[in-house]
């Protein structure tokens, strides 16, 4: 299975779990898996086309997905998955 | 936070801090200064990498700390988030804006996302603040 860490700002709906062990063969379907487990995670993880919000970088180890196969990367057993909030913001 | 914000003036400054809390408060132990990594001018925009932030995560972690929120600066404006700041707050995380005017200090105020994807303010305690990030 592989593992799926939780940022700090979303464990409020993964009750406060920061690690997840999903079975899962792909990051789509991950994510699939995390919003049934977790249904208020959703609106902050997929945009209303259900896709990965932009504000959202998924990790598998130290790659960004978008570096990858987007989506479709694979999952293997023991794959470190990591959901990182784009953290940016301005005075303007 | 404060020197931070100071010493990076005319641009924003940004990073993360780290601590505990309870029902009633958070306490900042730690404070991690992260580069800002937006591209192009940084006199309005700030932009934490996510390599960064993972590093946050792990810093936390391993130092048995909880990650509390994230800090920037507010270079001649003051400290009201912004419209940018809303869209792309996360919850839980406590925003808290430096505003420096000409290069010093002039004032803090701490902001947190609430369920309408608003922000409220935080209580801060501002004596504290200074003293312990100037």
């Amino acid at each position: 299975m592989a593992t799926v860490i939780i940022p700090t700002p979303l464990r409020k709906f993964t009750n406060n779990t920061a690690r997840l062990n999903i079975r899962a063969g792909s990051i789509s379907d991950a994510v699939s898996e995390l919003t049934i487990n977790f249904p208020d995670l959703k609106k902050h993880l997929l945009d209303e086309q259900g896709k990965i919000r932009s504000f959202v970088n998924i990790f598998v180890g130290d790659d960004d997905i978008r570096n990858l196969q987007a989506e479709n990367t694979p999952l293997q057993d023991n794959t470190v998955v990591s959901i990182v909030p784009a953290i940016a913001g301005g005075s303007i | 936070m404060i020197a931070d914000a100071e010493k990076t003036f005319p641009d924003e400054c940004c990073g993360f801090f780290f601590g505990r809390e309870d029902d009633k408060r958070r306490m900042i132990k730690k404070v991690l200064v992260v580069h800002n990594s937006k591209e192009g001018d940084k006199r309005r925009r700030f932009e934490i990498a996510p390599r960064d932030y993972l590093k946050a995560e792990t810093f936390a972690e391993e130092n048995d700390l909880t990650l509390l929120g994230v800090y920037h600066s507010h270079p001649n404006t003051p400290a009201i988030p912004s419209e940018t700041d809303r869209i792309s707050a996360q919850p839980y995380f406590s925003y808290l804006i430096i505003s420096v005017f000409d290069g010093a200090f002039s004032h803090a105020r701490s902001w947190q996302l609430n369920e309408e994807l608003k922000f409220d303010e935080e209580k801060l305690n501002s004596e504290l603040f200074i003293n312990q990030t100037k």
